[in-house]
């Protein structure tokens, strides 16, 4: 690298300072209820600052690397024309669906397409949404979301602007999902983004919402996600998030969930690449007959390292919740899984499962994983499971047995162990994205 | 076609081939017998190539090739076939899928074009008729949660359907009812041509009933210690084993 970098001051500084010229950008909305939050997250991520190894929640994940890097922060649109940016061949080829795109943070109007009508979803950039939907932000941003505990969610929520908002009203069934794209485009330097979002899906709604995170160009990036969701009585809501960037990538990201009565969540994650992933996934049962399903699928290879940390925190009788995470690791790669079960005294008649299974295919790749359960009810059902091995021997053996290579072999056991969790994708166009993405990974 | 000379084989220390020497010629079936722990499997795996056995000494020829220089894959498309004794559960991989995959690979190292879709559905229909396996079996996961007859039917399914010239088949006949005995001898019987070869491991005689041998030969302590006609097999059923090892020892 070159020697400007000396004058860099570190990340958490810069971060801190840059907060009054994005008060400027804010253009007199700084009077905005949501702007007291900022202050107050602000004040917040000074305090609590990055974490390090000894923080017991990034015991395993070290970011030394994330904070030496010289990122671009410029919490400024500036002004590059969307048309500057060519992404089609990035996307999920023929899903029909709402597509929106961001660009470093910032939302490409010209290359996002809502196709649903607007009585049964609301999809706006999070900015625009603040002026036509004021009071359903201000009743939930930051509501669920820790930003008191956790450093990356206090610094996503100081710098809230830009993000999604969709909304969902009352018994809408809405059939084509929405696909948020964040893409760094690494070829116009290091760019930093810290996507907000806010899903509210009203009672006896419906939707499924994709997130996928991709790079364009091999530099550094780092994104700093947060995305809350509601999702409301007998609600049900299929959220998919899709990590596939660049080796050079930071993805560091929380999505709290706040479920109520009768309502569904379904959930799965797919990590392919980066160099830093961490995904916090929080979710609260708080009322009776909630129903979550958490799948996970990491594939970290080079040096790579992929942390999913979960959170179902059952809190109210009778609800359910599954959970379900694999890993493939190759290279020099590591992968940390921690998954928190909370049954509170109150949450008698819990059904909660997890299950976490990994396949080491070099000596070099590591995983660490630890289950945690705290159950304070007694009429429970929960139970746990981990595993961590290599692809088996005899099964190799069977399938070179009948004439199919070494190298087939592998990728038909590891389609076999990935399609547990590819399967619950629903959504066919995203469903087939991940397979070949799979594929081509498998025969490189 | 096969030419086993001297054949020596350990697992771990132990030392379980002892200089096993066998010829098989094209058009022959050959029925090998003996006692539990004789090393029946162990021939049969080492043959296929399966890594977890060293082999210490002697060689194998296949039309001439030095089989032991093989991977289990190149063997397969040499054209050697193993039914294993115990076939392996594979879940998430559907037979379907697995055989397209394999009756393609074996095909690419011939030269040959891949089947498309079409051509590889009416192979199998054509093949699954011959062992009376139905549709909803095969596109399932591999073996999982098949009856042990399943198994077995699928591996000669799978036989057929790989054409192998020679295929050494180690105690198909275990664990198969009467009726399910004759299904899969037929189906052996007919995918016999004079060009291939087939290799019958059992310690029952009954299978031969219906796969009839040109050769027996008694496999003890890891080396073939008599050979003879097909009459030697139903000597072995009426007599045991003890007169043989009494002969060994003597
Ligand atoms: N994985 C193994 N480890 C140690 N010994 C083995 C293993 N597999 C087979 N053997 C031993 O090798 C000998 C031959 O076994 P096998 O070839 O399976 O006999 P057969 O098929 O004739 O019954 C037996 O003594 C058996 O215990
Ligand atoms: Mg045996």
């Amino acid at each position: 690298m070159n020697e400007t970098t000396t004058y860099t001051t570190d990340l958490k500084s810069r971060l801190l300072s840059s907060f009054s010229q994005f008060e400027k950008e804010l253009n007199g909305s700084i009077s905005s209820p949501i702007h007291t939050l900022r202050k107050d997250a602000l004040e917040q991520f000074d305090r609590l600052g990055f974490p390090t190894t000894k923080h017991e929640e990034w015991k395993y994940t070290d970011i030394k690397g994330l904070l030496k890097q010289d990122f671009d922060f410029a919490p400024t649109n500036n002004g590059v024309s969307t048309s500057v940016y060519d992404v089609q061949d990035l996307l999920i080829p023929d899903a029909e669906a709402n597509i929106l795109i961001f660009v470093n943070g910032i939302y490409q109007v010209g290359l996002s397409k809502i196709v649903s009508p607007s009585q049964d979803i609301i999809i706006k950039d999070f900015t625009e949404a603040y002026t036509t939907h004021a009071s359903v932000i201000d009743s939930y941003f930051a509501k669920f979301a820790a930003y008191n505990t956790n450093a990356f969610v206090a610094l996503n929520t100081a710098f809230a602007q830009k993000g999604s908002f969709i909304y969902v009203p009352n018994n809408k069934i809405v059939e084509k999902p929405v696909i948020i794209y964040h893409i760094a485009d690494t070829s116009v330097g290091k760019p930093v983004s810290m996507p907000r979002n806010l899903l509210v899906t009203g009672k006896n709604s419906q939707a499924s919402v994709v997130e996928v995170y991709l790079t364009k160009g091999e530099g550094t990036s780092f994104a700093n996600t947060v995305t809350e969701i509601v999702i409301q009585e007998n609600a049900s809501l299929e959220h998919i998030k899709i990590q596939n960037e660049g080796s050079e990538a930071y993805n560091i990201g929380t999505t709290q969930v706040y479920q109520v009565r009768d309502s569904k969540f379904f959930s799965v994650t797919i990590s392919l690449n980066g160099a830093i992933v961490r995904n916090d996934l929080n979710i609260v049962l708080d009322d009776q007959n909630c129903e979550a399903n958490l799948y996970g699928l990491y594939m970290p290879t080079g040096k790579t390292h992929i942390d999913n940390h979960s959170l179902v925190d059952h809190a109210k009788p009778h609800s359910y919740s599954n959970e379900l995470y694999k890993g493939i690791l190759d290279g020099k790669s590591t992968g940390v899984f921690n998954g928190k079960i909370f049954v509170r005294q109150d949450a008698q008649k819990t059904n909660a499962f997890q299950s976490n299974r990994n396949i080491l295919l070099s000596k070099e790749a590591s995983m660490n994983t630890k289950p945690q359960l705290e159950i304070f009810a007694d009429d429970v059902k929960c139970s746990h499971g981990a595993t961590t091995g290599q692809l088996d021997n005899d099964m190799l053996f069977y399938l070179r047995s009948r004439g199919i290579s070494l190298e087939k072999a592998k990728a038909l056991l590891m389609h076999a162990f990935a399609a547990d969790v590819v399967n619950q994708i629903k959504i066919e166009p995203v469903r087939h994205y991940i397979e070949n993405a799979i594929t081509s990974r498998l025969t490189e | 076609m096969l030419s086993i000379k001297n054949l020596q084989a350990n697992i771990g220390d132990k030392q379980i081939l002892k200089g096993l020497n066998l010829e098989v010629k094209a058009g022959e079936v050959h029925a090998i017998m003996g006692p539990n722990g004789s090393g029946k499997s162990t021939l049969a795996s080492v043959l296929a190539g399966r890594e977890d056995y060293e082999v210490t000494g002697g060689e194998v020829l296949f039309y001439g090739k030095d089989l032991l220089e093989l991977s289990p894959e190149e063997r397969a498309r040499e054209g050697i076939f193993l039914a294993f004794q115990y076939p392996i559960e594979i879940p998430g991989v559907s037979t379907t899928n697995f055989l397209k995959t394999a009756v393609n690979e074996v095909r690419k190292a011939r030269g040959q074009e891949p089947l498309d879709a079409v051509q590889f559905l009416t192979r199998m229909k054509e093949k699954m008729k011959l062992v009376e396996i139905n549709q909803a079996l095969l596109s399932r996961s591999l073996n999982e949660g098949f009856s042990g007859g399943e198994k077995k039917r699928n591996e000669i399914f799978q036989m057929a359907m790989l054409e192998p010239k020679l295929a050494i088949l180690d105690e198909t006949d275990s664990g198969l009812d009467i009726d399910a005995l004759r299904i899969v001898a037929e189906g052996v019987n007919k995918l016999r041509t004079k060009d291939n070869a087939t290799v019958v491991v059992t310690h029952y005689q009954r299978l031969l009933d219906y796969i009839i041998p040109d050769f027996v030969h008694v496999l003890y302590q890891g080396r073939i210690v008599k050979s003879g006609p097909k009459e030697l097999a139903l000597e072995l059923e009426e007599k045991g084993y003890d007169w043989i090892k009494d002969e060994v020892s003597a």
